[in-house]
């Protein structure tokens, strides 16, 4: 029988003395895989591992606009940048930590309202009606549109005098005043918006695969026993769904974490304080002051912080899924 | 299964409101392409006062379009290839061979999707001027530095998707080739491509659209010269005004052959994450 298409790892043919024992496989053995590999392993390593590798050797490093042309002069500064980063008494760490907490706020917000939207398109894209492809495609456009035009859009809709925003506002009678949105305090609720316009579609699109898996037979049965709409998207649907919301809430929550394109581009290259995210709150303290040691110390923290949530967040949901 | 009056009107009401939600940039986005650069100075207007192409035609001048439109399509379309070619070769070995380290591989290069893109920039930033500096090749600032990083950041995804596309290609089709004498090579190129088809494209159409829509190190690895739409956009904005309805047609322009290209081949992509989420 022909089951495995592969080769044993341990039947090398050239260990000496070691009879093969299985069967030749039918497609040699040999080192033809890392050959294969071997393109995708050089370019991760030069754009990805080595300068991870490099990052955290600049974080522990007195690295300024000096010591830019030469870097490898940079004097060692030990666990300095990391203690300036952390310390949040001191004003750089004061500001980080404010902007880390606007992170996971803009975060929270947005991977659950992207969720929620995804979902409930899904749910009630299964059944088929007149119009449902064409709304298929229209959900799915703001995910193919590139970032910065559609976030240049919406900072046109934001304009304070031309958007359209403050024209709807002013039109229904709902302010007098032209408010702003892309300063202040507004800013945060305008770059949630966007991201969710942004993301909603990629959770809408993997929810939609998901749901493709479930058999129409276990509605009908659930329908049968007088399950209602909402008992049957909890007894049906998310239990089904659970493999894709898995990978989904991660990956989102990521992107998100991590997002710099939409504040970079709605508020023109930097952000406001009160919709400063993380990523361009590094960019910023790195190529505003030059201070690449300490970016690179911020920058290793937030991996770090992203590695542990991932690690509780696979924890948990596998135990959870193990017990279910 | 009857739909009940109340689930009818939610689906109704909750669609409507996402479609509103959706369309309401889009339709900024092409009405304004429309309009005269009057309409765009005063008081938002729902609908062009005069319709007009100007902005279709000023666009090109006002900033180096052409130039940045040069420059994203041949960063796009040279990483999307290179990077679809790697991930072929890649996908093949994870899917068809049990190798030492296949796990490993695995792992580490969809996990570097997590990394913040930022932990890479301020590094790959200086590997590249030095790197530049040491051997005359230039990196930094160039469109050769940008297609490097760019590829790197569809590999992994693009893998992911293959396999998922290669493992759904049953394995009597290789024993097929393989008793008429095919090597791997063969067994690849004659057999697994031709049937995976769908997944390539969209695999390239994705890594097309990662290039194509990359900000972060669009902004800070390139120069004048080398400068991408993603970059070049903004340039509309000086500090006396800014010409919304250019910005406006321009950001139609560079939309729609990736929205066009993407839409068209969408179910080929729900297939591909099936295929890799059913795992």
């Amino acid at each position: 029988m022909v089951t495995t298409t592969t080769a044993p790892e341990e039947a090398r043919p050239s260990a000496p003395g070691k009879p093969r024992r299985r069967r030749p496989s039918r497609l040699p053995r040999s080192k033809l895989p890392y050959l294969l590999l071997l393109p995708a392993i050089l370019l991760e390593l030069l754009v990805h591992v080595i300068p991870m590798v490099v990052g955290v050797w600049m974080s522990v490093l007195e690295l300024t606009q000096f010591q830019i042309r030469d870097w490898s002069e940079a004097p060692f500064a030990g666990l300095d940048n990391y203690r300036a980063t952390l310390d949040v008494n001191g004003p750089v760490g004061r500001e980080l930590l404010h902007s880390f907490w606007v992170t996971v706020l803009y975060t929270t917000f947005s991977v659950g309202l992207s969720w929620l939207f995804g979902l409930f398109a899904g749910v009630f894209l299964q059944r088929p009606f007149p119009g449902r492809s064409l709304l298929r495609t229209l959900f799915l456009t703001p995910y193919a549109l590139p970032v910065y035009a559609a976030v240049i859009t919406w900072t046109f809709i934001y304009q304070r005098d031309t958007g359209l925003l403050n024209e709807l506002l002013t039109v229904t009678g709902l302010t007098d005043e032209r408010p702003f949105w892309l300063i202040g305090g507004n800013s945060f609720w305008a770059l949630l918006v966007v991201s969710v316009w942004k993301s909603w579609p990629f959770a809408f699109l993997c929810i939609m695969a998901g749901l493709q898996n479930v058999p129409t037979e276990m509605y009908e049965a659930a329908a049968i026993d007088g399950a209602g709409f909402w008992r049957r998207l909890k007894d049906v649907t998310l239990p089904m769904l659970r493999p894709v919301n898995q990978v989904l809430v991660l990956v989102l929550f990521l992107w998100t974490f991590n997002d710099f394109n939409t504040p970079f581009v709605l508020f023109g290259g930097s952000a406001p304080e009160q919709a400063d995210l993380i990523s361009i709150h590094i960019y910023r303290s790195s190529f505003i002051t030059w201070n690449f040691g300490q970016g690179s110390a911020m920058s290793v923290a937030l991996l770090l912080f992203l590695l542990l949530v991932t690690a509780v967040y696979l924890l948990v949901t596998n135990r959870r899924r193990e017990h279910a | 299964m009857r739909e009940t009056t109340a689930e009818r009107w939610s689906r109704r009401v909750v669609l409507t409101l996402l479609t509103l939600f959706t369309v309401t940039p889009l339709y900024v986005m092409i009405t304004s392409s429309l309009k005269p650069l009057r309409d765009v100075q005063g008081a938002f207007t729902w609908l062009p006062s005069r319709p007009t192409f100007q902005a279709f035609v000023d666009m090109w001048s006002t900033v180096p379009l052409g130039r940045y439109l040069v420059n994203s399509l041949l960063v796009s379309s040279v990483a999307a290839l290179i990077s679809v070619a790697i991930a072929v070769f890649a996908a093949f070995a994870v899917s068809r061979y049990r190798f030492r380290g296949r796990q490993v591989f695995s792992v580490t290069v969809l996990s570097t999707q997590m990394f913040p893109g930022i932990l890479f920039l301020l590094p790959l930033f200086l590997i590249y001027v030095n790197l530049g500096n040491a051997t005359g090749i230039a990196l930094y600032a160039s469109r050769t530095g940008l297609i490097i990083t760019y590829l790197t950041f569809s590999l992994p995804f693009s893998i992911w998707m293959l396999v998922g596309y290669f493992d759904s290609i049953p394995r009597g089709l290789d024993e097929a080739a393989q008793v008429d004498g095919a090597g791997p090579m063969r067994t690849l190129f004659q057999v697994i491509l031709p049937t995976a088809v769908p997944g390539v494209v969209a695999v390239t159409v994705y890594a097309f659209m990662t290039a194509w829509g990359e900000v972060l190190f669009a902004s800070v690895m390139t120069d004048e010269n080398s400068r991408t739409l993603a970059v070049g956009l903004q340039g509309y904005a000086t500090q006396y005004n800014v010409y919304w309805n250019q910005v406006m047609a321009a950001s139609l322009v560079v939309s729609v052959p990736v929205v066009a290209g993407f839409l068209m081949l969408q179910r080929y992509f729900v297939a591909g994450l099936t295929a890799g989420a059913v795992k």
